[in-house]
Parts: C-alpha cells; sequence; structure tokens
C-alpha cells in the first residue's frame, strides 16, 4: 500500500520567505550589488561558472547572491538555468597559445621565452589577515613596465623541440569530440569526455584526488611545466555568413603538468603529460585537474590501477558535485514509508532473535545461516 | 567563381569580419552614440530574436591537440533587416539584449556604403578602447615578471 501524504504547503511558502528575509539579512546595511560581487569576490564567481559549466559572470554573481554565497547551491542554480536556454552551436576551440596573459609561470624553467609573469597572486604572500581592509582605504595603481616583445612560448613546445616530451593529446582521425550534457556517460571514456568531466569537477574532490596521487597513491612524478590564465577569444560559425565570427573573450586557466616517462620498444623515453582547463582564473583547479587528467591515463601507458584516482568510473562519476549533492542531500526529504517498512523489518528480526534463543541453539540452522 | 571576383570578395569578408568582431566588444552607449550620427535613422525590422542562448566553448587536449567541450557560454545574438533590405547580424557572449540587436543594426549598416564611414569610426572608437585596455593591462602584468639574480658565495 503506497499513501500519498499532503501538506506543508504553508509551511514551505514560509520558510522561503524566511529565507528570503535571513539572504537579505540587517537592512540597515546596504545591499551588495550584482556588479560589486563580480568586481571583488570575482574568484568566488569563477568557481561558480567553472563547475557550474556556464560562463557568465553577471548570471553567477546572481546565484552567488542568491545562494547566500553558499557555492554548490549556487553552482546548482546556475546550472539549472542553463537548461532553460537553447543551444545555438559548438564554437571554434580555443587558442590559448594566443591567450592575452595575466599571469604564467613554469616550474621547470627559469628562463624562459616570455619569462615568469607573476601577475595577481596570492603566492609569497603571508596569509595574513589585513586589518586595513576594513577601512575602505586607497589602493595603490598597479606599477607598470614595458611589455617588450618576446613570445610566450609554451614549455611543451620547448620540450617538443627535442622529442623529450609527448605531443599534444590526438584522438583517432574523424573523431568528434563527446559532449557528456547532450549523450549519458559510458565507460570507458575517451580523453575528450574526461576532460570534460573534469572541467566541470568539484575543485574540493579534484584537489583530494591530486593531492592523493602526490602522496603515493598512483604517482605520477608532476612539475607544473606551465600555468596561465588569461583571455582568449571565442568564436563561432556563422551559417548565414559562411565564416566564423568572434563572440567576445573569455578568462580561462590553463596546467601543462608534465609527468614522468613512457617509452616502450618502438619509441625512446619521454615525457608524458597531464592538462587541465578551467573558466576564469582558478590555478588550484586547473592544476589538480591536470594531475588527475594524467593519473587516469594510466591504462593507455600500461600502469598498474592500484589507487582511486586511476579509477575512471569512480573518478567521473563522483566528481560533479551537482549530482552529488542531489544524492546525498535527497536523504533529508520524508522517507517516511521506506522507514515504516524498515521499522516493521527490524521488530520483526528482533522477536525471531528472541524465539531463536529462547529455543537453544540448532546446529543445523546455524550451518545453513552460515 | 573567377578569380577576380574571389579577390574583392575576400577583403570584403574579412573587413566584415572585423566589424563584428569588434561589434561584438561595444558597450550599448557607444553603438547608441554612433547611431545619433546616422541621418535619417534608419528603420530597422527584426528578422530573429534578440534571443539568448548557450555556445559549447572547446579546448584542445594538451592546448593544440584534438578538441573537447569544456563548458558553455551565454550567447545573444539578433537578425535584423533594415528598411533598405540589408540583413545584418549581431551576436555576442552575455544575455545583453539590446547590444545584440544594436550590433545587428551596424553589421547591416556597414552593407550601404554611404553609411559605412559611420560604422568604420564606432569600429574604430571601440579598437582603440581594447588596445589601450590591453596595453595597460600587459604593462601591469610585465612589472611582475622576475628578473632573477644569481648570487655568488665565497671566495672564486
Amino acid at each position: 500500500m503506497y499513501v500519498a501524504v499532503k501538506g506543508g504547503e504553508a509551511a514551505i511558502a514560509n520558510a522561503h520567505r524566511l529565507l528570503a528575509d535571513r539572504r537579505r539579512g540587517d537592512r540597515s546595511l546596504p545591499a551588495i550589488s550584482i556588479a560589486q560581487i563580480v568586481a571583488q569576490l570575482g574568484l568566488a564567481v569563477d568557481r561558480v561558472m567553472a563547475e557550474a559549466s556556464l560562463y557568465d559572470r553577471s548570471l553567477a554573481a546572481l546565484a552567488v547572491t542568491q545562494a547566500r554565497g553558499d557555492m554548490i547551491e549556487a553552482i546548482f542554480i546556475l546550472r539549472a538555468y542553463r537548461t532553460t536556454l537553447p543551444r545555438f552551436g559548438y564554437a571554434q576551440p580555443v587558442d590559448t597559445a594566443d591567450m592575452k596573459i595575466e599571469r604564467r609561470v613554469s616550474a621547470t624553467y627559469k628562463d624562459l621565452p616570455g619569462g615568469q609573469l607573476l601577475g595577481p597572486t596570492f603566492d609569497y604572500t603571508h596569509r595574513l589577515l589585513d586589518p586595513s581592509l576594513l577601512e575602505d582605504g586607497p589602493v595603490d595603481e598597479p606599477e607598470q613596465k614595458d611589455v617588450g616583445d618576446a613570445v610566450t612560448m609554451r614549455v611543451s613546445e620547448i620540450l617538443a623541440g627535442e622529442g623529450l616530451i609527448e605531443p599534444d593529446g590526438m584522438l583517432p582521425e574523424d573523431h568528434v569530440p563527446g559532449d557528456i550534457t547532450r549523450e549519458p556517460l559510458e565507460f570507458p571514456l575517451n580523453r575528450d569526455l574526461r576532460l570534460q568531466a573534469l572541467a566541470r569537477g568539484d575543485e574540493g574532490f579534484l584537489l583530494a584526488l591530486a593531492y592523493s596521487t602526490q602522496r603515493g597513491y598512483a604517482r605520477t612524478h608532476p612539475f607544473a611545466g606551465e600555468i596561465r590564465i588569461g583571455e582568449v577569444e571565442v568564436e563561432m560559425d556563422i551559417p548565414e555568413l559562411g565564416f566564423a565570427v568572434s563572440l567576445g573573450r573569455i578568462r580561462v586557466t590553463e596546467c601543462q603538468m608534465v609527468n614522468q616517462f613512457s617509452g616502450s620498444a618502438k619509441q625512446p623515453p619521454q615525457f608524458t603529460r597531464g592538462y587541465g582547463l578551467v573558466f576564469g582564473q582558478s590555478e588550484r583547479k586547473a592544476m589538480a585537474m591536470a594531475l588527475v587528467d594524467r593519473a587516469l591515463r594510466a591504462q593507455e601507458f600500461g600502469e598498474d590501477i592500484v589507487a582511486p584516482a586511476q579509477d575512471e568510473e569512480f573518478v567521473i562519476s563522483h566528481s560533479d558535485n551537482v549530482q552529488a549533492t542531489g544524492f546525498v542531500e535527497h536523504l533529508k526529504l520524508p522517507h517516511y514509508v521506506d522507514f515504516q517498512a524498515e521499522l516493521d523489518l527490524v521488530r520483526r528480526m528482533r522477536r525471531e532473535h528472541v524465539a531463536a534463543k529462547s529455543q537453544g541453539p540448532k546446529p543445523d540452522m546455524k550451518e545453513a545461516a552460515e | 567563381m573567377d578569380a577576380i571576383k574571389q579577390n574583392q570578395i575576400e577583403p570584403e569578408k574579412s573587413e566584415r569580419h572585423r566589424c563584428m568582431r569588434l561589434l561584438a566588444q561595444a558597450t550599448v552607449e557607444e553603438m547608441r552614440a554612433a547611431l545619433q550620427s546616422v541621418q535619417p535613422a534608419p528603420e530597422v525590422f527584426a528578422v530573429r530574436g534578440p534571443e539568448t542562448g548557450l555556445v559549447m566553448v572547446r579546448g584542445r587536449i594538451g592546448g593544440g591537440g584534438d578538441p573537447f567541450n569544456l563548458g558553455e557560454a551565454t550567447v545573444t545574438r539578433a537578425t535584423v533587416r533594415l528598411g533598405t533590405g540589408e540583413i545584418g547580424h549581431g551576436q555576442m557572449l552575455g544575455t545583453e539584449k539590446e547590444k545584440a540587436r544594436l550590433a545587428a543594426v551596424f553589421d547591416a549598416l556597414w552593407q550601404r556604403p554611404e553609411q559605412r564611414g559611420v560604422v568604420e569610426a564606432l569600429v574604430l572608437a571601440v579598437e582603440e578602447r581594447i588596445a589601450a585596455q590591453d596595453r595597460l593591462e600587459a604593462e601591469q602584468t610585465a612589472a611582475t615578471r622576475v628578473d632573477f639574480f644569481t648570487m655568488v658565495r665565497g671566495e672564486n
């Protein structure tokens, strides 16, 4: 028998009204504008865009406010919004070699063409709370220097010159890039699908997995070959015109991880690679993505699969925080009927247990139970 | 198509390409101000949109390898027809409908030789604004370039 239970409409309506009140908070304080969130909490906005898999700063900032700063809730809201929009098409792949660079560092070469550009980084700060921010005091304008004309060459290109590193990832000819927003996941995945899933994956989950590879669970001996942050142009074919048109620019973070060798009878040893590309400024996520990308290529390199970070089905099935939160959080929704059934079951088992005990041990039954 | 005709079309195409690229980065204010100087004010009919949708942005494996789907971005596009018959398309990242409509109007106006000057002045101004901003940011980044020096310790 299934009994539907109704009721709770008034409680729900009032709860949402209370939520709206608490979200706004103290009315004597000015409300935060979307423009302020975009400008001053930009990295929170970037994280929401990356994990919602939707690039739109204003909408991501709106989601952050609506979610009272709860990042996964904001990601959920933005992810839900994208389902309401039609898909116009696929853009041309962005060209990260042509990036308008805001930061670029390499841990493998000190003097590389284009140099080490620190950009707006938290690195080398002392992580001390800054009480001066309690006042809205003046902030110095950044220093400026001549740009020079050095081309910011990729580190992978430098190594590729000597054949010391595997080339950029290639898939079989005539392979059409898979799209996890259009087709259900079917394991094993190609690397393109894995990268799409990792690009929207939860930063904390990927960070923990990446860390596990460093601690010995699928060691890949990584070096941060290059990290670059900056804007790239997005171009899309316009069928009416017969050529691709620029739609504007987006900021992305790219990480090229250089990992230890692979070689075979046919091929001399060379460095292998992991790749990370993420919407917005998020090098922690891009680095974690690159480490996990490399770990997930274990099979391709004939490495033993011994650790969670190498298990494609485990990693990709659990990297999406919207899915994860949906399933974990659904547990708080009414399960009254399920629980009644379990209660009945445990009571019956206890009755049987007592009955069995009072009759004394029966050797046959014990054997059967084993 | 014979070679001479092809040679005339290609620069035309690339010029329109440049205009559309810059119109995608023009602000509503810039376009509204430029539209003031189009006399008589053009008659504009909506053909499609403005409408907001998504494009799937792609990256390349390893930076230069085969493409993969990175994530979507919001895009707003519009198609308009002028009273004189030209069809214009406007499209850019984001959700600003008026921006897409105005960009489409300028794409259509660009096809009218007598209005091309206005459109070119507009996109030139946009180009200069972006170039100045890019230069400023590149110089600010350049100031964070590490100048390594080697410290020598001890005698010889």
